[in-house]
C-alpha cells in the first residue's frame, strides 16, 4: 500500500517529468487516432457502399488486420524507418513521429472496418429512401457518417484506447528514450522492469483515469446525440 | 415552386413484367396513370402492388416491358415521390429530416427554412420540428414521411399502403394530408387494402391478383359493379390468389 501512496503523491506533486510523459503519450496516441479516422473512416465508407470483386476478401483481411500484433507493426515500421531501410532517408526511426505512424498502422484498420460494419448495417436501412429521394453518392456518403456518428465516435474511441494501452509498437520504433520518445506504457514497462513501482502504478493510475473520462465524455456525447438524433 | 414545363404524367406502363430468379412477380401488366383524382391500386397480399409502385417510380427496373413518364421512359425521379409501407426515418429530428429531403431534391439553401415550415404546417407538426424523427409516434412519422415526399414537389406521389397499423384518428390526418395534396394538383397513386381508404379518397382502380391486372376502371363502377369474378370475391371479402 505505501506504493500506491508513494504513486499517488507523485501524480498529485505534479512532477513535471511524469506530466512530460503523459502529454507525449496522448499527443502520439491523438495524433494516431486523427490520421487513422482520416484514412479509416473514408475507406470504411467506400467498402460499406462499394460492390466490387474482391471486395469480401478485402473485408475479411480488414477485419484480420484488427488484430495486428503491435510488436509486429512496431518491427515493420522499424525495418522501413531504419537507416538501411527504404525510408530511412526520412531520418524519423526513434522520435515521437515514428511512434505516430506505427499507432496508426495499428488502430486505421481497426477504425476502418468498425466504420464498415456500421455504415453498412445504416445504408441497408436507408437505401430504398435514398434512391427515392435520388440522393447522390457524395451526399450518401457524408448522410451516413454524419447519422452514424454516435457510433462511430465509439469505434474512434476503441481505437484511441487501443492506441494509448499498446507498448510493443511504440517501444520498437520509439526506442523509450527519456524525455523524448518515452510514453506512458512504455515507462510503465521500464520502471517495472527497474523495480521503481510507485512510479509505474502512478503511471498506470493516470493511464485508467483518461481511458475512463474520454470515455465518460463519450458517452455524455452519445446520450446528447440520441435525444437529438434518435437511435 | 420551383416546376419546368414537361410532367411526369401520364406514366404508361405497358406489358411489364417482373422475375425475380423462377418467380414471377408481375405478369404483362399495362396500366396508364392519368392526372386526376388519386388512383386505388388493390388486391390481395402479394398481388404485386407494391412492385407495381416500384416499377411506376423508376426504383426497379422490369424484366421486360416499358414504362415512361410523361412520354420519356428516362425521367429522372425529380418530381415523383414516394413513402413506403414503412418509411425509415432518417436519424435526424423532423425539420433535418425534411431539410434533408430538400437538399437532395436540389432546392435552394436560401429558401429551405421557409419550405420547412410550410411543409411541418401541411402536415400538422410544426410544434414538433425539433424532436428526433425516430422518437415520433407511427402516425406522426407516417405525417413527417408525406412532408418528405412533399418537400421534393412531385407531380406524382406513391403510396404505399399509408395507413398501415394507424389508428383511427392517425388515419384521418393521414387521409386529409393526402386528399390535400390531390387538390393541390398532385397525381396520388396509393397501394391500400383498406377498402373504405379506397373509396373515400380514390377515383379510379387497378385491381391486381397474383402479378397480373384483372381490372381498371372508375372507382365508383369498379366497387358497384364489378366485372371480373376475382374483384366481385376480393370485394365479398373472399380470400383471392
Amino acid at each position: 500500500m505505501s506504493g500506491f501512496h508513494a504513486a499517488l503523491d507523485l501524480v498529485l506533486q505534479g512532477n513535471p517529468s511524469l506530466y512530460a510523459i503523459v502529454r507525449l503519450s496522448l499527443l502520439v496516441s491523438l495524433s494516431a487516432i486523427l490520421i487513422a479516422a482520416l484514412v479509416g473512416l473514408p475507406v470504411g465508407a467506400w467498402l460499406a457502399l462499394a460492390r466490387f470483386r474482391g471486395r469480401s476478401a478485402l473485408i475479411v483481411a480488414l477485419n484480420a488486420c484488427m488484430g495486428l500484433p503491435p510488436v509486429v507493426v512496431g518491427l515493420s515500421v522499424f525495418l522501413l524507418l531504419s537507416r538501411s531501410g527504404p525510408l530511412g532517408s526520412w531520418g524519423i526511426l526513434f522520435t515521437a513521429k515514428a511512434m505516430v505512424i506505427a499507432q496508426a498502422i495499428l488502430v486505421t484498420p481497426i477504425i476502418a472496418a468498425l466504420a464498415r460494419q456500421t455504415i453498412e448495417d445504416l445504408w441497408l436501412e436507408y437505401r430504398a429512401e435514398f434512391e427515392a429521394m435520388g440522393v447522390g453518392l457524395l451526399r450518401r456518403v457524408v448522410a451516413l457518417l454524419w447519422d452514424a456518428r454516435v457510433s462511430l465516435l465509439t469505434t474512434l474511441l476503441a481505437g484511441f484506447g487501443r492506441a494509448a494501452a499498446e507498448v510493443g509498437a511504440v517501444m520498437i520504433v520509439g526506442g523509450n528514450i527519456e524525455g523524448y520518445t518515452r510514453t506512458m506504457t512504455t515507462a510503465i514497462a521500464l520502471e517495472t522492469s527497474k523495480g521503481d513501482l510507485p512510479l509505474a502504478m502512478g503511471l498506470g493510475l493516470i493511464l485508467i483515469v483518461i481511458v475512463i473520462a474520454i470515455n465518460g465524455a463519450a458517452w455524455g456525447l452519445r446520450q446528447l446525440g440520441e435525444q437529438r438524433g434518435g437511435r | 415552386m420551383m416546376r419546368g414545363p414537361a410532367s411526369d404524367l401520364p406514366i404508361v406502363l405497358s406489358a411489364i413484367d417482373v422475375r425475380v430468379g423462377a418467380r414471377s412477380i408481375l405478369n404483362d401488366v399495362s396500366v396508364t396513370l392519368t392526372p386526376g383524382l388519386p388512383t386505388a391500386i388493390l388486391g390481395p397480399n402479394g398481388a404485386g402492388k407494391s412492385t407495381l409502385i416500384r416499377v411506376a417510380m423508376g426504383l426497379l427496373k422490369p424484366s421486360s416491358g416499358a414504362v415512361s413518364w410523361g412520354g420519356r421512359g428516362d425521367a429522372p425521379p425529380d418530381r415523383r415521390a414516394v413513402v413506403f409501407q414503412r418509411p425509415v426515418m432518417l436519424r435526424r429530428t423532423v425539420a433535418g429530416n425534411l431539410a434533408f429531403a430538400l437538399a437532395a431534391a436540389g432546392r435552394p439553401r436560401a429558401g429551405r427554412k421557409a419550405a420547412i415550415e410550410r411543409l411541418l404546417a401541411r402536415v400538422s407538426l410544426s410544434a414538433l420540428g425539433d424532436r428526433a424523427a425516430r422518437f415520433l409516434s407511427g402516425g406522426e412519422q407516417q405525417r413527417l414521411a408525406l412532408a418528405r415526399a412533399l418537400a421534393r414537389d412531385p407531380d406524382v406521389l406513391f403510396l404505399d399502403e399509408p395507413t398501415n397499423n394507424l389508428d383511427p384518428a392517425a388515419t384521418k390526418a393521414v387521409e386529409a394530408i393526402v386528399a390535400d395534396a390531390a387538390t393541390s394538383g398532385i397525381k396520388v397513386v396509393m397501394a391500400t387494402h383498406d377498402l373504405g381508404q379506397a373509396r373515400r379518397l380514390c377515383g379510379d382502380v387497378v385491381f391486381l391478383a397474383g402479378g397480373a391486372l384483372v381490372e381498371t376502371g372508375a372507382a365508383e363502377d369498379f366497387f358497384r359493379a364489378p366485372r371480373s369474378e376475382k374483384a366481385a370475391a376480393f370485394l365479398r371479402g373472399d380470400i383471392v390468389e
